[in-house]
């Protein structure tokens, strides 16, 4: 099954068209990740995945075949937006409650542990308590959904390294143990590249690339190198140029001769604030969450 | 897997596509515990005017009952009875509180509904959960619809009661003072009108949420269009639910309402309103110098002086006996725009995207 699936996706503000031909399949289990800059299109295609927004073009389907927004969509996907928006003059109970109340599944016990564990006191306000709590409150009541997908919009943007770190481990926890498929937003792929499993690469409102993160490991390289001679990579098949002055950075697919560095130029790791994806190291870090995850055999 | 997490698995969305709808019930909590504030507030006050109203009614129909039990009625000790019931008089000056009241809930409870939704970027949060949007927006829309409609509607009885001395008919002192039934501050207060109005005004509030998306706007865009549909209709439309009765001469009865005088000549009207004073010029330049529909001076009634000069006046009037049907009108017509504007907020919060 297909967790979203999209064939010619488009979607027009106005005269803006913020996403375009946007075709992808991505299957039940796996983390995913997508990354672009600012602007790119990513909070677009998460509105039309969660159904608060409708295409202008094209089709767009959940959870294997449902349409975004419907009441079986719905019931399957829980949607954490941008900046984890809260009720925020109402205590963190009555949020439990609130959303107990708004779905048919709620697992109230696991939200109450899980509240008790993170030390976010059920009757303080929401609006009193800190970033990080917040997020983890809306990641609580998400999760305690109990859905098949989790939507994450730029989930940590705003959150400290410490609490980053926390509420990502929340969410690869769930995913492990709960086998629940993860979708999540960031323009800062540093976030991402430790827990996703499957990669999205978005700019300019069109889908740049999308795989599993190993395969597009093995077959992507970032080449960076005099701008003069970038002009020697234009035939191979080119994903994305970018850099300035000097320097030029080729992300293409790898062909025999860039697997291996050559003399004046070498492949190496992007650098984490680059706003491309980082696919060339050959063997990326795992955390040992992903390991375990692998070993549930849910990953396809 | 503990017994918990089995039952929360969703058994219900791999077996169909169409799970059944959560039951209606589930947002009476949600409903309340979002808008209890603004609920209370307006029960308090209510609540307040309701007191008033209670107070001064007993007072009222103890000097009214005083007043017609009064024999002889001519006699001194009567006219102070008499004196002391028209004393109480209409304390709440002319139902200024039931003309503002409908536009004020609709901006403070209609108006932030959704507009406060937006603004916070909360409709992220509730919209996505599994109620479902545009049921969301219906059940909060008709639950606080009904609570504020039924709360106004509630002090319209006490007010219908508090106002019986004055449109009692049998036999009283015509001392006693009346009310015009069809006066603009009266008319609200009694019947279907107030609870009409304030639904209307909370369905302009919450449209104008949906389409504004900024609760301060919203609030200020609720109270001008409320409060100009009021006058407008108070000031103009509701003289012209039904043809006006026309009678010759100025003398409508006491209870009507008049909706114009005109005079005319051989067939033409030559003037509308008081007799202009070129009028009086022409044909009684005698009287020219008093105007208006006055009464007889030392120099003789202005009105009667055209009249002798070949014009017929008129007055077109709304008799008293039409209180109902002008409520009924007017009421009917309210909850139509009432229900009109609420399903257009819910399609504004279907269609439109996010």
């Amino acid at each position: 099954m297909n967790v979203i699936e999209a064939t010619g996706l488009g979607k027009r503000y106005g005269s803006t068209q913020a996403l375009r031909a946007c075709s992808l399949a991505i299957p039940e289990g796996h983390v995913t990740a997508l990354v672009g800059p600012n602007g790119a299109g990513k909070s677009t295609l998460l509105n039309l995945a969660v159904g608060l927004s409708a295409p202008s073009e094209g089709t767009l389907t959940v959870l294997g075949g449902r349409a975004p927004g419907s009441l079986a969509a719905l019931d399957g996907i829980a949607f954490v937006a941008q900046d984890t928006p809260l009720y925020k003059h109402l205590s963190a109970g009555d949020m439990l409650h609130l959303t107990r109340n708004l779905n048919r599944c709620f697992d109230r016990a696991y939200a109450e542990a899980r509240l008790a564990e993170l030390g976010i006191p059920q009757k303080r306000k929401a609006g009193r308590l800190s970033g990080g709590q917040q997020a983890q409150l809306a990641l609580t009541l998400a999760l305690a959904r109990r859905p098949r997908l989790l939507v994450l919009d730029e989930p940590v943007a705003m959150l400290d390294p410490i609490a980053r770190h926390d509420f990502m481990a929340s969410v690869l926890t769930a995913a492990v143990d709960d086998g629940v498929s993860v979708l999540l937003s960031s323009h800062v792929l540093a976030e991402l590249e430790r827990v996703a499993d499957y990669l999205i690469v978005m700019s300019s409102g069109r889908i740049q690339v999308a795989g599993e993160v190993d395969d597009l490991l093995a077959n992507h390289r970032v080449l960076t190198g005099p701008t003069a001679e970038a002009c020697r990579y234009v035939e191979r098949p080119v994903v994305q140029v970018g850099g300035g002055g000097a320097q030029a950075h080729l992300l293409v697919r790898a062909t025999a001769d860039t697997r291996s560095p050559r003399a004046g130029r070498r492949t190496r790791s992007a650098s984490k604030s680059s706003p491309w994806p980082t696919c060339a190291s050959p063997t990326p870090p795992r955390c040992p969450a992903r390991s375990a995850r692998a070993m549930t055999t849910r990953r396809r | 897997m503990t017994a918990l997490r089995t039952m929360s698995e969703p058994a219900l969305v791999e077996q169909g596509a169409n799970p059944p709808p959560l039951p209606w019930r589930r947002m009476a909590w949600v409903t309340w515990r979002q808008h209890r504030t603004a609920l209370i507030a307006v029960l308090a006050v209510l609540g307040a005017l309701a007191l008033c109203l209670w107070i001064v009614g007993v007072k009222l129909h103890h000097a009214y009952a005083a007043a017609t039990a009064c024999h002889p009625a001519s006699s001194a000790a009567c006219g102070a009875v008499v004196a002391n019931f028209n004393a109480i008089g209409n304390f709440l000056s002319n139902g200024v509180v039931f003309l503002v009241l409908p536009p004020l809930i609709g901006a403070f409870v209609g108006a932030p509904i959704l507009a406060r939704e937006f603004e916070a970027g909360t409709f992220r949060y509730a919209w996505t959960q599994g109620f479902g949007r545009w049921r969301w927006t219906v059940a909060k829309l008709v639950a606080l619809g009904a609570a504020v409609t039924a709360a106004t509607g509630g002090l319209s009885v006490l007010a219908s009661w508090y106002y019986q001395p004055y449109f009692a008919s049998g036999r009283r002192s015509p001392a006693l003072t009346t009310f015009n039934p069809l006066s603009p501050g009266v008319f609200v207060q009694r019947g279907v009108d107030f609870a009409a109005w304030t639904l209307a005004a909370f369905a302009i509030g919450a449209l104008a949420g949906a389409l504004i998306r900024r609760v301060v706007p919203a609030i200020v865009t609720t109270l001008a269009v409320g409060g100009l549909l009021a006058v407008a209709t108070g000031g103009w439309l509701r003289m012209r639910y039904l043809t006006p009765l026309v009678t010759r001469g100025v003398n409508a009865p006491a209870s009507a309402r008049i909706v114009s005088q005109w005079g005319s000549r051989g067939g033409r009207v030559l003037f509308t309103g008081p007799p202009t004073f070129p009028i009086y010029q022409q044909y009684c330049p005698a009287q020219a110098g008093l105007g208006k529909f006055g009464g007889p001076t030392s120099s003789g009634n202005p009105l009667q002086c055209l009249v002798q000069h070949g014009f017929t006046l008129w007055t077109s009037y709304q008799p008293a006996s039409r209180f109902w049907a002008f409520q009924w009108i007017e009421g009917g017509g309210l909850l139509a725009l009432s229900v009109v504007l609420i399903a257009a907020t819910v399609l504004v919060v279907r269609r439109r995207p996010a």
